[in-house]
């Protein structure tokens, strides 16, 4: 007997029974959806993940200072102010291989005409958009003299741009920060969200020296030269790691730590960070994984149990096509096919849902996915498997009637 | 000599013991008889029927169809002999559901690896030898009991098979259809296809011209039917 034969009699015993048929299908249908779902996300995540590395920059380091502890309550990292401009310029003198960018941070109501918004204010300086590696979509970067003489000029991000100017050209208008007027001087290049989510076109920035005299700072911030962070990009073609070194040793040297004490800064590695939230997804695409082939495992039982049930029911039409001159691999043949269509039927209907779902997900939820044409056959590829493993033992069973019983079976 | 058994003995295993369905059968049947099988139930006739249509091996003995040596078949040997030497009809006819007559008449065509348009060709003439050339698509539950038998018996003669085992065909159909189903078969025997015949009922068993009659698994009776050889 041929397959086209073998088909056509599978798909006229599923039609017999046709919502049966459908349940069957549905385990097998969301574990394939549930596994292609699973492969987009997490690829589309993975893929995400590594395009924030290409555009960050692989070769960062991120100087925070340290904790401070104030009546037996010790704070986290980032409450100190053990870091200074001093330091910056150390690091930039000291190692040429690796150039150093402070950032002052501050939150700020920001006014252009009758549009106001809120946004986070950063005192830089200008290598602090060679560190980040932000390019200006218009207008120019600060002059050495605006750094200088702490001039009321300031960069604004796409986002601040779009809320207060709309349409309109931000380009030498002058905009408030705390009541003080501030020429934008230029507009920064979209960049999307950062690892951490936050939108990194929501800021304004200004000169470090303006920042802390003007905008955010108080008497005494404004005598000393503290910062917030540190950014420190490291020469391409240098290993990160030797130069983290050589940076953490410039600072405890600098800040007269004793061996055997703790750094009283925090240095980070940007590429680590990176790369373990990128294991973390991947775990995470794991464990998906895993409720797939469950959900898959349970369809292929829910398969077996229904070809167990159809061949009891079946058992005379077993035993009249043994008698008519079906051999065992004719019968072994018709419901393994049966199985096999239910599972690819399955399948492939789950790969229409899994797909749909995807775009779904990337549509309401804003997600990147990815679909893979091979994610999609591994899919089906999975569902076949299922439908031959779990259909071999009904087929096997009712390959082995004896034609006598199962002519007399009521 | 078409048939031909020697000892042929079966025995079952039930409960404890051991039941010898077949305890010692030595018959011959040529081509072209007419043969009613009759007996009891539990006299042994339906295991007969199942050995001699190759459904069930001896458990001992011999038993050589048109000169060809069964009892060492295996069970595909088996089924190859039971789709081109033997046509099969049941009492509950046995029809596939859901399924048209034609389609019904090809499947022991289908088995023998027939291409499409020769099996439907040959089941068409087929329906048309038993009558019912006018009810091709019909599905079983679309044809009465006594067209159901029709279209079983086109599809056990569809193959072209030395011999017709027909068990009980009778037994689900009334009188008056019973009669036109052994007419039929009568008129095939009359065209030279042998007929074995299983029923326990003398007004079917009167259309053989032969009647075995079957008690504890031996043959007690075997003789020519009088009132057709008179």
């Amino acid at each position: 007997m041929n397959f086209a034969a073998l088909l056509r009699i599978a798909l006229r015993a599923l039609a017999v029974n046709k919502l049966r048929s459908a349940l069957t299908m549905l385990g097998i249908v969301i574990g394939v959806g549930a596994v292609i779902v699973m492969i987009a996300v997490g690829a589309g995540a993975q893929k995400r993940v590594e395009e924030q590395i290409r555009a960050l920059g692989s070769n960062l380091l991120l100087v925070m200072p340290g904790s401070t502890t104030a009546g037996g309550v010790r704070m986290g990292f980032g409450s100190g102010s053990t870091l200074s401009e001093d330091d910056v310029v150390a690091i930039n003198r000291e190692l040429p291989e690796a150039l150093a960018a402070p950032a002052l941070r501050g939150a700020a109501q920001v006014i252009w005409g009758n549009a106001n918004w809120s946004t986070q204010v950063f005192g830089v300086t200008p290598e602090y958009l060679d560190v980040r590696q932000w390019p200006l979509l218009a207008g120019r970067s600060f002059e050495p003299a605006e750094m200088a003489g702490a001039a009321k000029v300031c960069l604004i991000g796409a986002t601040v741009a779009k809320q207060l100017f709309g349409a309109a050209d931000p380009l030498d208008q002058s905009i408030r920060i705390k009541r003080v007027p501030f020429t934008v001087i230029g507009v920064l290049d979209v960049k999307g969200q950062s690892l951490m989510g936050t939108d990194q076109d929501d800021l304004v920035l200004v000169p470090i020296k303006t920042a802390r005299s003007r905008v955010l700072g108080t008497a005494s911030a404004a005598r000393n030269r503290t910062v917030g962070t540190i950014w420190v990009k490291v020469a391409d073609g240098l290993d990160t790691k030797v130069v983290e070194e050589q940076v953490r040793s410039l600072l405890r040297q600098r800040h007269r730590i004793q061996a055997g004490a703790d750094d009283d800064f925090s240095l980070r590695n940007l590429a680590e960070v990176m790369a373990a939230q990128e294991a973390s997804s991947r775990v995470l695409a794991l464990l998906l994984a895993a409720v797939a082939s469950v959900s898959l495992l349970v369809g292929g039982i829910g398969i077996m149990n229904i070809m167990l049930v159809s061949v009891t029911e079946r058992t005379r039409e077993i035993g009249l096509r043994m008698a008519v001159g079906a051999r065992t691999r004719d019968i072994l043949g018709q419901f393994l096919v049966e199985a096999v269509t239910l599972s690819l039927i399955g399948g492939l209907v789950g790969v229409l849902l899994g797909v749909g779902t995807s775009m779904m997900i990337a549509e309401l939820a804003g997600w990147r996915i990815l679909i893979s044409p091979a994610a999609v056959a591994l899919a089906v590829a999975f569902a076949f498997v299922i439908g031959v493993f779990f259909g071999f033992y009904p087929a096997r069973k009712a390959a082995r009637l004896n034609p006598v019983e199962a002519l007399r079976f009521e | 000599m078409l048939i031909h058994t020697r000892n042929l003995v079966k025995t079952y295993r039930m409960g404890g013991g051991e039941v010898r369905a077949l305890d010692g059968v030595s018959l011959d049947i040529d081509k072209g008889e007419f043969v009613a099988v009759m007996g009891p139930s539990g006299s042994g006739k339906s295991t007969f029927m199942n050995v001699i249509g190759c459904l069930d091996r001896p458990s001992a003995g011999q038993y050589a169809l048109g000169g060809r040596n069964i009892a060492e078949l295996a069970g595909d040997e088996l089924a190859a002999v039971r789709n081109r030497s033997i046509g099969f009809v049941f009492q509950q006819f046995n029809l596939l559901a859901r399924t048209p007559a034609v389609e019904n008449v090809e499947l022991p065509l289908v088995y023998a690896g027939v291409s499409k348009k020769q099996r439907r060709e040959k089941a068409m003439a087929m329906l048309a030898r038993v009558g019912l050339a006018d009810r091709t698509d019909h599905h079983p539950a679309q044809l009465s009991g006594g067209q159901q038998q029709r279209v079983a018996i086109a599809r056990a003669l569809v193959t072209e098979p030395l011999l017709i085992l027909a068990d009980e065909p009778t037994g689900a159909l009334d009188s008056k259809t019973s009669l036109e189903i052994m007419a039929l078969l009568q008129a095939l025997n009359r065209q030279g296809m042998t007929v074995v015949l299983v029923t326990h009922e003398p007004e079917i068993a009167r259309f053989a011209r032969r009647i075995l009659a079957f008690r504890d698994g031996h043959v007690v009776q075997d003789e020519m039917n009088q009132a057709l050889a008179a």
